[in-house]
């Protein structure tokens, strides 16, 4: 075999892939911008919208990242040889239309264009989110999001506990926690973040120690302090998306009617004994829960804040469900439960989808609103209300 | 006509732990006016004192909100469902 030097394989490379400068490379519409450089390169800055491919990868999954043989694709690496290189191997491999940026990365910046610098993930937290790393949906970009998400979850009770424990395993940077209530024995049959010897603890401070032990890339924030129209937009202010989990009808009113106020999604989860229900809210794109429930039931209707019982793994499964919805709006991806109403009866193990419109006639996001502040449901229930999701009321009128 | 209902939770004591039950009725309006006859119970459950559903209870034939559609008045048939979905307040 004849022996080649580096600079024969160059002029070689050179002779089937073409070469732009950064400024034409720039300019140059509909080609796939790959960045063959090393991880650790990207990691310090990249054009923004390339793709990465290090060199050392670049043939074994270049198949997987583009397919079609005939997509163009322009190549950069630091300073424009590795790209030549690569290019060469590309069109061995029958790609059509591969160029080289000249002078690479470096001649990038030094010609004033854009670059980004991504969320540099730490070693640990490479392998602790490794698995969502793998899935391109999430990848390091998703995974950067959900570390800067903050989302604030009405309740750590039965539907909190399970949301919040998953959310907090995903990396969501920032969860905070609106409970007034301190942990009950009765809790623990469902309340999933609490424990024996936590007792008499506040349900947030409970949650903390829970959540913080299982990974402390969170920060959780206590709110021990109880929703209502005073605390409720204060609140919503500093969250990007707000689950509700709360026990009663006040708080469901009112997280629903604040959360539109404060253009925030709302992720809807209800239960009863075996029964649940998920939905999201989407402020004025989707339907919100007045548009299927207009008002509360009125005071000499409504239930009574005695428990009304639940299976201890029912809040699970919707609480999951949350949580899984709180993700994908956080990274972008899938399709949101708007304007879809999910009913689980756990007893047949089925799961009934049912189409919700937006009602003009809605009095909060509907032509001609005539709730435009918080309410407070004053006297709504019998007992003192709490946001402490413990099982809840459903339908005293209905039992 | 044949029409099946899906019962929640709530009213199950009423059909005596059934989930669904099949009444006759061609409308929404005579289908629950029939499981009120065979079940005692639903129509004050349902219906408020003026006689209008509940705000806090939809009514679907199939997966579509009678509200946005023909109402009580919407037709059903022998292979529709009618869902009772009552709002969920607990947590």
């Amino acid at each position: 075999m004849a022996r080649q030097t580096s600079r024969d394989l160059l002029a070689d490379a050179r002779r089937v892939v073409p070469e732009l400068t950064p400024e034409q490379a720039r300019r140059a519409p509909g080609r796939v911008l790959i960045d063959v450089r090393e991880q650790d390169e990207w990691d310090q800055g990249h054009i923004p919208g390339a793709m990465h491919l290090s060199r050392g990868y670049l043939e074994t999954r270049i198949e997987d990242s583009v397919p079609d043989r005939s997509t163009p694709l322009t190549l950069y690496c630091a300073g424009g040889i590795r790209s030549l290189l690569a290019g060469r191997a590309l069109r061995e491999m029958g790609y059509e239309d591969v160029v080289s940026m000249s002078g690479g990365f470096d001649a990038w910046k030094q010609a004033g264009l854009e670059f980004v610098v991504p969320r540099a993930l730490s070693p640990d937290q490479k392998i602790r989110y490794s698995r969502h790393l793998l899935i391109p949906e999430v990848g390091e970009e998703g995974q950067g999001k959900l570390l800067d998400a903050r989302v604030l979850l009405i309740g750590a009770g039965g539907l909190g506990c399970p949301a919040a424990l998953y959310l907090a395993a995903a990396g969501v940077g920032t969860l905070g926690l609106v409970d007034f209530d301190t942990v009950d024995l009765s809790n623990l049959q469902r309340q999933v973040l609490h424990t024996q010897d936590r007792i008499g603890m506040r349900k947030t401070e409970s949650a903390r120690i829970a959540l913080t032990a299982l990974n402390p890339d969170v920060q959780v924030v206590e709110h021990n302090e109880v929703l209502n129209s005073e605390s409720a937009p204060r609140l919503f202010r500093d969250y990007d998306i707000v689950v509700n989990g709360c026990d009663n009808f006040p708080t469901r009113y009112l997280a629903n009617d604040v959360a539109l106020f404060e253009r925030k999604p709302l992720v809807d989860g209800g239960i009863f004994r075996f029964e649940g229900q998920v939905t999201t809210i989407l402020p004025f794109a989707s339907p919100c829960y007045r548009c299927r429930y207009p008002a509360p039931p009125p005071p000499e209707e409504a239930p009574s804040c005695a428990e009304a019982g639940v299976l201890g793994v029912l809040p699970g499964i919707v609480g999951v469900l949350q949580a899984t919805e709180v993700v994908k709006l956080i990274v972008g991806c899938g399709e949101p439960l708007a304007g879809r109403l999910l009913a689980i009866d756990a007893l047949d193990m089925r799961f009934r989808e049912f189409r919700v419109p937006r009602d003009p006639a809605c009095p909060v996001c509907g032509e001609n609103p005539t709730i435009t502040e918080p309410i407070d449901y004053e006297g709504f229930c019998a007992a003192p209300h709490t946001v402490s999701a413990d099982g809840g009321p459903a339908l005293a009128v209905l039992g | 006509m044949s029409v099946n209902i899906r019962v929640p939770g709530p009213l199950r004591r009423l059909t005596d732990g059934s989930a669904q039950v099949e009444v006759d009725g061609s409308t929404v309006a005579e289908a629950l006016a029939d499981l009120d006859a065979r079940y005692p119970g639903f129509r004050e459950r349902l219906y408020d004192d003026s006689g209008n559903l509940r705000q806090f209870i939809n009514i679907y034939v199939n997966d579509t909100d009678i509200r946005f559609g023909g109402g009580m008045e919407t037709p059903v048939g022998e292979r529709d469902d009618i869902s009772i979905i009552p709002a969920v307040a607990g947590g």
